[in-house]
């Protein structure tokens, strides 16, 4: 289909402008996110031995909820000033401008996240080796989480006060991720091997990229009706 | 051509519409009466594919719009209830947003487009510190850059003045001569020269 790309960069620069004109909200999810975890050490005693054991678990249930919390914005705005009907409407494919949206969307408040983590592992008392093991389980995690959470978003978009429904639909999807994300650090800290853990995080990845927009394009159609 | 065969609406448990029938040709325009929540924004979005029909079908061309929604979509100029501009883009940034979305090419400079509309020199204002009408005229802007035939307005004239009224049934007798079709809702009359406004009355 002719334009399709234009069309896409035109919507990509679009909300990159609005993100960054809203830049102090885009902050949100991150400082949630680096307040959840500097609070743990306070809650649970400063054992260097217990915070490097739990510290990959308490990152990644952080990343997981500043990734919940904001994922109401995602389709949210476009929802209520028209502009999601107008795309809808645009004769294009409403699954690769979904695409377009979660990406930058990710690049606003998933990518802080990873920016983020490093100093947070340097709270918990872990190891540079096992930091970059954990930011490359985030990156390829975080990205998942967006793109699931974007089926969510938008089977709720057009219900008022969705946090809540939001939560209990994408949580079950997200659990996986959850696990295989923070036991890959476990892991590279006992010495086994992490490969088997990333394929999966990998696999994931690659089956939410395929699948989750032609989800979402369905539900915000349905959304919309 | 667009057709609309004995399409239904049922919002909730009440009976918007039934066996509803229409045919809009090249070069008529028509307009929908019926009081508030007569199901005018309904039929509307039903007609450009927003919202299913719970019986019967919409036709574009021949082709379903069920089935094939792209065909439609591509030939389709919408103004719904809600403007469709972002609050925090300037007026021709979101016009700018608009042209490349659509996929029917452009017929007029985004300049000359808020020219029209009388919006000159607030082009690099953010919407949001625009009034409702000079909003609303931002998205009447959008009618000027497309190249659609088929235009669907939903309250096209809400908060627009006297003289934008004017204008726009100018652009609209100027769109019919150019063989285009327009579905409108209003509560007010609206006055073409040479083109007779079809009436189709939705009773609550």
């Amino acid at each position: 289909m002719p334009g399709l790309a234009t069309a896409l960069l035109a919507l990509i620069r679009r909300d990159a402008r609005l993100v960054a004109r809203h830049s102090s909200e885009v902050a949100h999810p991150v400082m949630f996110f680096v307040i959840v975890v500097a609070l743990f050490p306070f809650g649970v005693g400063s054992d260097p031995v217990l915070l490097r054991t739990i510290g990959p678990g308490i990152i990644w249930v952080g990343a997981l909820l500043a990734t919940l919390l904001a994922l109401d914005a995602l389709f949210r705005s476009d929802f209520d000033d028209g502009t999601l009907e107008q795309m809808a409407l645009s004769g294009h494919p409403l699954a690769v401008l979904i695409l377009g949206k979660v990406f930058v969307h990710w690049c606003a408040t998933g990518l802080p996240l990873l920016v983020a983590t490093p100093l947070l592992g340097l709270f918990l008392g872990m190891s540079g080796e096992l930091q970059l093991t954990l930011l490359a389980a985030l990156a390829l995690g975080t990205p998942t989480l967006s793109l699931i959470g974007s089926v969510g978003t938008a089977l709720t978009v057009g219900i008022r006060r969705s946090g809540l429904l939001l939560t209990l639909l994408v949580l079950p999807l997200y659990v996986p991720v959850l696990i295989f994300g923070a036991s890959v650090v476990l892991a590279a800290d006992a010495g086994l091997p992490t490969a088997g853990h990333f394929y999966i995080l990998g696999a994931m990845m690659v089956l939410a990229l395929a699948l989750a927009p032609l989800a979402a394009s369905a539900a915000l159609r349905i959304s919309l009706n | 051509m667009l057709e609309a065969r004995a399409i239904s609406c049922v919002k909730g448990d009440r009976l918007l519409f039934e066996d509803f029938n229409l045919q809009l040709q090249r070069g008529e325009i028509c307009q929908v009466h019926g009081g508030n929540g007569a199901g005018k924004t309904s039929l509307l979005r039903i007609l450009c594919g927003l919202s299913l029909p719970d019986s019967g079908e919409v036709f574009w061309n021949g082709s379903s719009i069920r089935q094939d929604p792209g065909h439609l979509h591509c030939d389709l100029a919408y103004i719904g209830h809600s403007c469709g501009l972002k609050m925090d883009l300037t007026a021709s940034e979101n016009l700018a947003f608009s042209l490349t979305m659509q996929s029917a090419s452009a017929s007029a400079s985004i300049d000359k487009a808020i020219a029209r509309v009388g919006l000159s020199g607030s082009e690099d204002l953010l919407c949001r510190l625009l009034s409702a009408g000079q909003r609303r005229r931002v998205a009447i802007a959008r009618l000027y850059l497309t190249r659609a035939p088929l235009w669907v307005l939903d309250e096209p004239l809400g908060a627009i003045d006297a003289d934008g009224v004017q204008d726009i049934e100018t652009t609209l007798d100027a769109h019919l001569a150019e063989n285009g079709m327009v579905i409108l809702t209003s509560h007010q009359p609206i006055h073409l020269e040479p083109t007779a406004v079809r009436a189709v009355h939705l009773r609550n």
